[in-house]
This record gives C-alpha cells, structure tokens and sequence, in this order.
C-alpha cells in the first residue's frame, strides 16, 4: 500500500477495496514508527486526520468522491490550516494555531484529501539543507547522515520513506526541486501565480509558489489538479482557465527538442551528478527527442540577485512578527521598542535575523538604488536568457543540484556555501517559470540525483508528460530508501 | 561597500531585533559575505533595462468597494499574547 500511486489508491478507495480510514492509519502508524528518526513531521493530529479519513469514506460510499478523495496528503508547515499547529519552522509561530484555512488546504479539503500532518521545513522557508527548523533537523532517509535539502526537506524525506504518499513544498529558489532531487522524489513547481500564496507564510512574494511533492509525475499531476486555480485573495493569482495537468501524459516524446544549457553542466558540477545527468540525456534520446546546446548567459547572476531580492522581500513580510497579533513574545521587556526588538531577537533563529538584516540593508535610503533596483534590472536579463532559449527548444534540462545530498553540519556555519547549492534552481523562480526534478539514478555515495526540467510558461502538463515518459522507461523513482 | 559596526548596529535597529553587543563582530562578518557574494551584480551595465518586480506582468485587480470580510476578532485575537476586551495589549507609548 505504502508504495501504491495516488491513481491505484483511488481505484482502491472507489472499489472499498481499502478505506481512507485504513489508509489512512497505515500512514499515522508508520510516521510513529519512523519520525523519530527522521523528524520529517512537526506535528500529528490522529483525531483531526481519522475524522477527516471517516468523512471521506462516507464522501466514497455516497458515490461523490473525487480523484484524491480520502487520500493522506501530509503538509509543509508554511501553510495556515485551521485548528492546526502552524509554525513555519520557527519558535516565532511555535503557539499558533490557525484560525483560517491557506487556499491550497481549501481545495484539499474540498477534494476531500486528509490532511496527514504537519511537515518539517527550514524556518520561513529560508535554508537547502533543513538544518535552520526550530523543531530539529530533518534525516535524509537514505542516508541518516545526509541533509534531506530544503526548505521542503521534512516533504520530500516523507515522501520518499513512504510516511505519507504524497506531500505539498513550496519553493521560493529551489525548495520543490533540491530536497525533491536530494530525496529521489518528484517535485514541481508551477508558473508563478498558478498555486494561490493564500495561507502560505509569506517569505518572498514575487517568488514563492506552492507545488507537489510526490512518487511520480502522473501522481504531481492529480496534486496539482486540486492545488492550482484562481484566487481573489492572492493579488498575484492568475485568472486562466481550469487545466487538467494530466492530460498530455501518454503523449509520445519524438520531435521533443531539449535544451541543455552549457552554464549548467560547468565547473561545480559534480562528475557522479553528471554522469547520471547524462545517462538520463540518453534515454531521452531512445525515447526520440533531440539535445539542443543553448546559453544561459545570465545564469551566474541568479545567486546575487536572489540574495538581493529574496532578503529585501523577507524584511518586508516579517516586519509583521512583532509579538503584538500573533506568534512569540518576549517574556520581560521595558517598553514598546524593547518589546518588538526582544520578541524579534529571541523568536526567529539566526539565517532568518541575517536574512531580514541583510534585507532592510538593502531597502535603507542610500542602497535601494545599487542594490534592490540593480537586482530587479538583473533580474529581467536572467528572464531574457530563457525566453531566447526557448526559441531554440521545448524544454530545458540539467541537474537540479550540483552535488548529492551532503552531510548534516557540513555547510551550516558558512552560509554563502550553502546558498551555491541552488545555483541551478534560483533563475527559475527569477523568471518566475515552472520546474521540476525527477530521480535520475545515484551518485558515488549512494546517493539520490535529480534531473531538473524546466518548461516555458504554462507548460506543466508537458513537463509532467516528458517526466512520465521517462519515468514509463526508467524505475528511479520506484527506488526506496532501504534499512532506515 | 563595506560595512562597519555601526552599520549593523543601525541595520538592526531599522529590523527591530535587538543584537546584543558580544553578536555585533559575527554579524559583521556574516553580513560583509553576503554583500560580498552579491558585488558580481555591479559589473554588469543595467543602463536603460526596466526593473521587473514580477514574473508576469499583471494589472492589480480592482474590486467594488463593499465590505465582504466577516467580522471573526474572536478567533484571530485567540492566538494574540495579550489582549483585553478586544483590544491587543502593548506597553504604555504614551505617558
């Protein structure tokens, strides 16, 4: 049941040959079993999660259910979901219980998924390796050792030890695709504006999209059915049309042009990454499509951008932490000042407090021209590159990441190291297009590699097609984690 | 541009986050990387490019002016530190 896709499960469900309550337990009882080792999940609600499982077998027996209809979704801590412990992996939300429900938990819960549980992430979302939560690093399930990546590392580390079938990230630079590749796991992140920020925690804006984390690209496509659509309260939703995502799956691939941008195969790729990159480039020839050389020219920019960009827009979001509405407040304070500074100081971890300094540095009068405006002109060179790219291919890949997943407190005293570990990832977000990984095989230790796919802009049922097409000839991503 | 200790301590105070004195060097250290890393983007000529603030270039929707919030204090005061008769409780601003 454990390794059943979300298609198979739902015929399951639909038939009564299993009920959502069944599954559902099966799923509480393996995270009993496994989250103290992994510390995937931040919190479990039995009650709240058979309630809802109850619900959807009656939702099943009246003949109204859906295609995700009693299925356990587990879900990244950044979204709001009402009733339920909401922390974002920070001591600053460590007591908030959320009256409101995010619009990605709206439509689960109007498809009638469960809600599993609560996952682990990087605090607001800002770190690759899962190591700045303050509920705990999570484990790389197949090596205990590895970071599982972030910031959706607790999803992904779910996902791939088979605790839940399949989970939500979101992914601001790259937090869907690294822990996705680093845990042999599928991710995609849509377009911006497809998946509402209603509810999301907000890190920064014109970033942040929400996505699916799960076994397989024909599984992303069920998720993404109920997690994409307009939404009024999200000033940056798009309003198009309701897509089926899984509607181009069966395509065949002959003619597919993809476009291997040179800067992504460069010194600081790793040779064992490379060399699964290219064995997955073979395959996708045998299954007819063409490799195009392209450039990215701009592609060595993206890192600085972003670490302009991202921290100006964090400052600006977490100036809401105050200790007055919601979240942590300091115990002892003088006055009012002492009071935001203290609950400010004593309630985000380090990254965060070095991210929102960096971030009002660079918005403060006198730097916002050579800095945040600098940035923003930067960023529509690194948009360019792609829309030229795109006139050359269909599709764009590389490796998600340079290197496998590395060792727990290998890069998190030198932040700057680590935030080359998304060298591949951040342009993506700039432009604001969809991506994702897919398992690609293992690198010298053993490790999960993941090929990264990006797609022109509202193309996520194609993308989801050439990932299922390779995933019909290849079983990378029915491999599990063994031992743990 | 390099930084100094007055600048982070003038950075934190704009963040409101109180950084004690012995946190002031580290943070010095930390944030000069950061700037450091990000220097690359002052090399490139960005004369006459528009900023984009946006992956796509959407219009903010305007809508009728009609309230459409319910009123739901209780349950967002509910995971407030303080508060008393609906109000939030802060330190007294004024003497």
């Amino acid at each position: 049941m454990i390794n059943t896709s979300l298609k198979e499960l739902s015929a399951q469900l639909a038939s009564k040959k299993i009920s959502s309550v069944e599954l559902t337990q099966t799923f509480l009882d393996r995270i009993k079993g496994l989250n103290p080792k992994l510390n995937a999940f931040i919190t479990i609600d039995e009650n709240k999660s058979l309630a809802q499982a109850k619900a959807a077998d009656a939702l099943i027996a009246s003949g109204e259910a859906g295609p995700l209809t009693g299925i356990p979704v587990a879900q990244k801590d950044i979204f709001c979901a009402e009733g339920w412990l909401s922390t974002c992996g920070s001591k600053m939300l460590h007591n908030f219980v959320s009256p409101y429900d995010a619009h990605v938990i709206e439509q689960f819960n109007r498809s009638g998924a469960v809600n599993l549980g609560k996952t682990n992430m990087d605090e607001f979302a800002m770190g690759s390796s899962n190591e700045t939560s303050y509920y705990g690093k999570v484990k790389n399930p197949w090596d205990l050792d590895a970071v599982p990546g972030g910031s959706s590392g607790g999803s992904a580390a779910a996902v791939a030890a088979r605790l839940c079938p399949a989970a939500t990230g979101t992914d601001t630079g790259g937090s869907i695709r690294q822990p996705a590749a680093l845990n042999g796991i599928t991710g995609i992140k849509p377009t911006y504006g497809v998946v509402s920020r209603y509810g999301m925690i907000a890190f920064a804006s014109s970033l942040d999209q929400g996505g699916p984390m799960a076994k397989s690209a024909e599984d992303c496509a069920l998720l993404l059915n109920v997690m994409a659509g307009f939404d009024a309260r999200d000033s940056t939703s798009l309003e198009r049309e309701k897509e089926d995502y899984g509607r181009d799956l069966e395509q065949p691939l002959k003619g597919l042009r993809i476009g291997l941008p040179k800067e992504y195969f460069a010194a600081g790729l790793s040779a064992d990454v490379a060399q699964a990159i290219e064995a997955a480039l073979t395959e996708y020839r045998k299954l007819g499509a063409q490799t195009v050389d392209i450039s990215l020219p701009n592609s060595k920019l993206a890192v600085p951008v972003y670490y302009v960009l991202a921290p100006a827009e964090a400052s600006s979001n977490l100036a809401r932490f105050d200790g007055v509405r919601y979240g942590y407040r300091a115990p002892e304070y003088t006055d009012l000042a002492d009071m935001y500074g203290k609950s400010r100081a004593q309630g985000f971890g380090a990254e965060v407090k070095r991210r929102i300094m960096i971030g009002t540095y660079v918005l403060s009068a006198g730097y916002y021209d050579a800095y945040y405006l600098k940035a923003q002109k930067l960023r529509r060179l690194i948009a360019q590159d792609f829309t030229n790219a795109f006139a050359q291919c269909d599709m764009i890949m590389g490796p998600t990441s340079p290197t496998t997943a590395f060792n727990l407190g290998e890069k998190s005293d030198d932040p700057v190291s680590m935030y080359l570990s998304d060298i591949y990832t951040i342009a993506v977000n700039l432009a604001g297009l969809p991506g994702m990984s897919v398992p690609a095989g293992f690198g010298a230790n053993g490790r999960p590699v993941g090929l990264q796919i990006i797609g022109n802009y509202f193309s996520e049922a194609k993308m989801l097609n050439v990932a299922h097409q390779y995933q019909l000839a290849t079983d990378w991503h029915t491999r599990v984690p063994q031992g743990i | 541009m390099s930084l100094n200790l007055a600048d982070v301590k003038r950075i934190a105070h704009l963040a409101r986050i109180a950084v004690e004195e012995d946190e002031m060097p580290g943070y010095l250290q930390q944030l000069s990387n950061i700037l450091n890393l990000v220097e690359e983007m002052q090399a490139v000529d960005t004369a006459g490019i528009e900023p984009m603030a946006h992956a796509q270039d959407v219009v903010l929707r305007l809508r009728n002016d009609v309230a459409t919030e319910i009123d739901r204090h209780a349950a967002y005061q509910a995971v407030a530190p303080q508060v008393e008769a609906g109000l939030y409780l802060v330190p007294k601003v004024i003497e």
